[in-house]
């Protein structure tokens, strides 16, 4: 595994130095497109934090919410997954503005992108929870824990070992649709490459330096999501029984 | 036949106890009763009902018909306008800590070390404070033999080792009546003895009722005051270790115990 991501870092870093060498454009776009990477690292940490924290709440009150609970979770779960993230964005964006409800771009952005990805992100959360043993539930009964405290001392630090790798698609998934918020107004990475292509026509030299950002934050989250796993799975391995 | 504690209360009783999963009746109108300090030794083949019996009492599943008291009290039901009603979840909590009960397969949690596990219940339950139950946690696995495994985790022990942990963290929770399910059966061999040593030591230094469901007639023998053989969901027959053992009267105790010592 760590030699994998050796290689493709070594390929990488080959890859920018001969955008580097190649392209006079460089030096010229960089600037810029950082400045839209900003945006869209800023877009995808905060719709990450709140795709998680809508992804336990939902899962949560799915698994063991009251009826009522249980149906709300449902609808925004299902309603969340059945439609296009695009057609999310568009509705915060344009749509609700008509009811009286209008919102920052940056916000919708995050508002919708997050509570797109907590939608996946809570079924990720309720198979992890759901595959923790049924022993644990039951040693947690016979210690008269209240459910509570055993969700959140015993079943969940195990389900969240089983979450990382899901989690790791599911936050590159989140990246790659902030791309989708350069249609309202945004400035992200691929606002700003559409713009500088608009006016300077160097398509290959814009878009080779985008790939290359893209890719680079999508790396930068692989490596953290395994080295979280690596750490998590070393914590609960030492706990399997061999 | 049950031995009462001295208000003649037993520490648990089973009225017309009734289980069953759909149409299947795995228990129909148990009567049972176990003193306060007494040592059961449940036998009787697979599928007989013998972990179903444990289970109801630790809480683990409902009971469809009958009510088991505990402790001079309804367990499964509560009073209310003097009548008795299925228990809420409060009254099922306040019964349900005089019971501790240790699994064929430990489930201790596997991201605590031992002395976590141990201390986990007792601080988040019970509200103990810390370094109290670390005190207390680390007497208990000084006691079951583990005084040098404090900062193992379950990975790191043996089967016979885990299973001894599992017994300190019941134990914690200072509970009245301790519940075995086969506590030895996922052991290799070797390992059996360790942890029936461990249970042995409790039965003489601890005041604790002691219900177990085993396989090993040996130890039934020396152990217990008194066998229970089940069969089909019913209580066969039961008795003094040196009657079930020595002289049976029902042909299924005889048939199951000459199986049992064909196979050892
Ligand atoms: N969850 C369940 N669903 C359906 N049947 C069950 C369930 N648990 C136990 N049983 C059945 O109840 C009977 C008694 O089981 P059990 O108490 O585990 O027996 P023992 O411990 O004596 O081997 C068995 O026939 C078993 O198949
Ligand atoms: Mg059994």
């Amino acid at each position: 595994m760590a030699q994998r991501l050796l290689l493709v870092s070594t390929i990488m870093a080959f890859l920018a130095g001969l955008a580097i060498a190649s392209f006079a454009g460089f030096r010229e776009f960089l600037p810029g497109l950082l400045q839209g990477a900003l945006i869209t690292v800023e877009i995808t940490v905060a719709g990450a934090v709140l795709a998680l924290v809508c992804a336990v709440i939902a899962a949560l009150a799915k698994l063991y919410g009251p009826a009522p609970v249980r149906w709300l979770a449902i609808t925004y779960i299902e309603l969340f997954r059945g439609t296009s993230a695009l057609v999310q964005l568009f509705w915060m964006f344009f749509v609700l503005p008509h009811f009286g409800v209008r919102l920052e771009p940056l916000l919708v952005a995050i508002l919708a992108l997050g509570l797109n990805i907590g939608a996946y992100g809570a079924e990720v959360v309720r198979g992890a929870i759901i595959a923790v043993p049924r022993g644990q539930w039951e040693a947690t009964i016979a210690l008269n824990m209240s459910r509570a405290a055993a969700l959140r001392r015993v079943i969940l630090p195990q389900a969240f070992v089983a979450m990382i790798p899901p989690w790791g698609n599911l936050l590159i998934e989140l990246l790659k649709s902030t791309s989708l918020v350069s249609l309202i107004t945004i400035a992200d990475l691929t606002f700003r490459a559409q713009q500088m292509n608009q006016t300077t026509f160097r398509t290959v030299e814009i878009f080779i330096i985008v790939l290359l950002l893209y890719l680079a934050i999508s790396m930068i989250i692989t490596v953290g999501m395994r080295a979280l796993e690596a750490k998590a799975a070393g914590a609960v391995a030492r706990g399997r029984a061999h | 036949m049950t031995a009462p504690d001295s208000n003649g209360t037993p520490m648990v009783r089973f009225e017309n106890v009734t289980k069953s999963y759909g149409s299947f009746v795995v228990l129909d109108g148990l009567d049972l009763e176990f003193g306060a300090g007494e040592k059961v030794a449940i036998i009787g083949p697979s599928g007989s009902g013998k972990t179903t019996v444990l289970r109801m009492l630790m809480t683990l599943e409902r009971i469809n018909d009958g009510i088991i008291w505990l402790d001079g009290e309804p367990l499964t039901h509560m009073e209310r306008d003097g009548q008795l009603v299925p228990a809420n979840a409060a009254h099922l909590r306040r019964q349900r800590g005089k019971i501790g009960m240790v699994f064929q397969h430990f489930n201790l949690f596997p991201h605590m070390n031992a002395v976590q596990n141990c201390m986990e219940a007792p601080v988040t339950v019970l509200r103990m404070p810390k370094a109290e139950a670390r005190a207390r946690a680390c007497e208990l696995l000084e006691m079951v033999g583990l005084g040098d495994k404090f900062n193992h985790y379950p990975g790191q022990l043996s089967g016979g080792q885990q299973q001894r942990v599992a017994i300190a963290r019941a134990l914690a929770m200072r509970p009245k009546v301790m519940l075995f399910d086969e506590v030895t059966s996922a052991l290799d061999p070797e390992l059996i003895g360790e942890v029936l040593n461990v249970i042995r030591k409790l039965g003489s230094e601890l005041d604790l009722t002691m219900l177990m469901v085993t396989h090993q007639m040996g130890f039934a023998k020396e152990f217990a005051d008194r066998v229970c053989f089940f069969h089909s969901g019913k209580i066969c027959e039961q008795g003094p270790p040196e009657q079930i053992f020595g002289a049976p009267e029902n042909e299924r105790t005889k048939q199951f115990l000459s199986a049992v010592l064909e196979a050892t």
